[in-house]
């Protein structure tokens, strides 16, 4: 798997996100106000902003289970924004991984086969394959786990080994770390500074600044429209702890700093 | 994985799918009831009405021919007879086993005190014998069953009783255990009144004895002048009514249906092919009730039948909806990680579809039983199981819970997994 989720991740610096004037129109509503952005390949991105400020909106655009009202998104060189619901769904299974705050497990299934849904709607269930998965996030031994025979942190890390299974261009995370005490986000953190070490592309929605803080670049999103772009110098060589991170300042992140 | 995800379902929702299970099994068990009572109820009701009489007539032909041009009654004494040796044969047609019972009359004007009587020789409690090898017991008894007596039936021994009709018995002051001497033409004949009995029709005016008596009283040894036959048959339709009009007229393959169905007419027809020389004729007023009892009888039992499946129809609607609506986000987390709507709707349906088996087999079983209660209850017999109402019921559940599955695969088709993705 390792050796895969190398094949996805790009050494270069082409971008596989862009946004271009995406807007997104709710009536009288703009939830997402000509929103221009680029992420490039094996960069880790932290969405930050206050409820409402359209993160979510954003990540569900990105994500392909919305569609932008104007603009367009460019996901890995593809247009989607005119894309079919049908060809979205398979623009999903195969180029983004998804994490969600929820955790949202089929709980009535093993944290194994939990991981093996996303490989059979991708292409083909493999055992092994989702035990290695598993093992990458340290859950290998609770494998054989039902949902709520596992904790919360343990839960989410399931949800990771599900969204990288299928070595997706970018992992998609929405407040990956929202529902979990301090020892699970340092847990959870932990494995994104190792993805994006490996390459991964990841892009955190997250309200914690702490948590935003650690990831290489922050936007912040206010009323829709993307305020802030904050380059974080973070040393990825050695594991994280969020405690060392400050987060950012208010100042900063209402473009004062 | 599918298989996995199927038996997850239903390990961990073992109690909502049980209650879908269980109103299909509803739906199922009242089909199965239904559709097995409506194949039987033919025969049920049949056996039933055949109670209240004969619905066939069967004459010598010339009598037959004097009735329809002049509105002779056939059977007066004075004109055709039947051989009694030819009463067996009833039982060699096509439809034999649908003659139920059957019995030969000798009628014939006596004298009683100066005054004209009709006496009717016939059977009472006949045993016989058919070519078949069948053993039969017929007679007056079985089909006269409505008959007000009082004193005894006379069996087919009492050669030297009688029972006296009401009207006839008001009229020569006759009472059951009386003698009365009655004369035809230079013989007389001693009869002990065994019974008088009340019909309600004209027969209260006719004095009954057996066959041997009468036809020893006419000296006509051997010979019957009608029969009256009950007879199961299916209610007429356009096919036997063009068939009762003139056989010839059909096509062969109708010919063919019709003859191998137990309409009126097909027995009327083989009863003429199998006795030489006679007509038979269906008595139209008792065989038109029957038919038009039937059709509502069966007419009722698919409204039944219809509004438990629609019935269950709803109430599966409901449980698959709202076990949909439950499992939201299991289902917008599918969407999410690549799941097309074909898919998810694949996966429940399955599920549904597998339930409904579960139910339907159960629901079958007690159908069955069910079944056996009307038939008990209503009938006071058993119903035979039609090994067409299987398939049947089958196809029904399986519809029934696919158009109980539409709202919620309409709902899961709508379903947008960002309602899964959305935390603000």
């Amino acid at each position: 798997m390792a050796d895969k989720s190398k094949s996805v991740t790009a050494q270069d610096n082409e971008d596989i996100l862009v946004l271009e004037g995406v807007s997104k129109i709710y009536g009288e509503l703009k939830a997402l106000n000509n929103v221009d952005l680029k992420v490039k390949k094996g960069e880790w991105v932290a969405i930050m902003g206050p409820s409402g400020s359209g993160k979510s909106t954003m990540m569900n655009i990105i994500g392909g289970m919305d569609k932008a009202s104007e603009g367009r998104v460019i996901l890995d060189g593809m247009d989607i924004t005119k894309e079919s619901a049908k060809s979205l769904t398979n623009i999903r299974r195969d180029k983004i991984g998804l994490i969600f705050q929820q955790f949202h497990m089929v709980n009535y299934l093993t944290a194994v086969e939990n991981v093996m849904v996303a490989q059979y709607y991708h292409s083909m269930p493999d055992e092994e394959e989702a035990l290695q998965a598993l093992d990458r996030v340290g859950l290998k031994e609770r494998a054989k786990h039902y949902p709520s025979q596992l904790s919360g942190g343990e839960q989410q890390r399931v949800c990771i080994a599900r969204a990288l299974i299928n070595y997706p261009k970018i992992l998609l995370a929405d407040e990956p770390t929202g529902n979990l005490d301090e020892t699970n986000e340092n847990v959870v953190v932990e494995i994104f500074r190792q993805l994006h070490n490996e390459g991964s592309t990841i892009i955190v929605v997250t309200h914690d600044p702490e948590v935003a803080a650690v990831a290489e670049r922050t936007i912040v999103l206010e009323h829709g429209r993307i305020t802030k772009n904050i380059i974080n110098h973070n040393d990825y060589s050695k594991p994280i702890n969020l405690r060392d991170y400050e987060g950012l300042s208010d100042e900063m992140l209402l473009g004062k700093g | 994985m599918f298989f996995r995800m199927i038996r997850g379902t239903f390990t961990k929702q073992l109690g909502k799918m049980l209650l879908i299970a269980f109103t299909i099994a509803l739906g199922a068990s009242l089909a199965t009831a239904m559709i097995n009572v409506m194949m039987d109820v033919g025969n049920k009701v049949n056996a039933e009405l055949k109670t209240y009489g004969a619905n066939i007539t069967v004459s010598p032909k010339g009598a037959s021919i004097l009735s329809d041009l002049y509105g002779v009654e056939e059977g007066t004494g004075d004109d055709e007879f039947l051989s009694e040796e030819a009463l067996p044969k009833l039982k060699t047609i096509f439809w034999s086993y649908n003659i139920v019972d059957f019995t030969p009359y000798l009628k014939g004007r006596v004298t009683l005190d100066e005054s004209d009587v009709m006496l009717v020789g016939t059977w009472f409690d006949h045993h016989m014998e058919t070519p078949s090898g069948e053993s039969l017991d017929t007679g007056m008894r079985e089909m006269k069953t409505w008959w007000d007596i009082e004193g005894e039936w006379l069996t087919d021994d009492d050669d030297d009783e009688c029972m006296v009709g009401i009207g006839a018995a008001q009229k020569y002051g006759i009472a059951a255990g009386d003698t009365i001497t009655v004369n035809k033409g230079g013989s007389s004949a001693e009869y002990t009144v065994k019974a008088v009995f009340d019909t309600g029709s004209d027969e209260d005016d006719y004095i009954y004895t057996t066959l041997k008596a009468a036809q020893e009283l006419f000296g006509r040894q051997g010979l019957i002048s009608s029969i009256e036959v009950s007879a199961l048959t299916t209610p007429d339709n356009e096919l036997s009514k063009r068939a009762a009009q003139d056989p010839q007229s059909l096509s062969a393959a109708d010919w063919e249906t019709w003859y191998c169905t137990a309409y009126v007419s097909a027995i009327c027809y083989q009863i003429e092919e199998a006795i030489p020389d006679c007509s038979a004729k269906a008595i139209r007023q008792v065989a038109d009730s029957e038919g038009a009892i039937l059709e509502k009888i069966q007419l009722l039992m698919i409204l039944i039948t219809a509004l438990a499946l629609i019935g269950s129809a709803l109430g599966i609607m409901n449980l698959v909806a709202a076990s949909v609506m439950e499992r939201s986000q299991e289902i917008g987390l599918l969407k999410a990680v690549g799941a097309h709507d074909i898919q998810v709707i694949g996966l429940v349906l399955t599920e549904i579809m597998l339930t409904a088996v579960l139910g339907g087999v159960l629901g079958y079983i007690a159908g069955m039983g069910l079944a056996q209660i009307i038939g008990m209850t209503v009938f006071s017999s058993s119903i035979a199981i039609t090994p067409v109402s299987m398939p049947l019921v089958a196809v029904l559940v399986l519809c029934v819970a696919l158009i109980g599955s539409i709202p919620a695969i309409r709902m899961l088709v709508k379903m947008n997994p960002t309602e899964v993705l959305h935390s603000n």
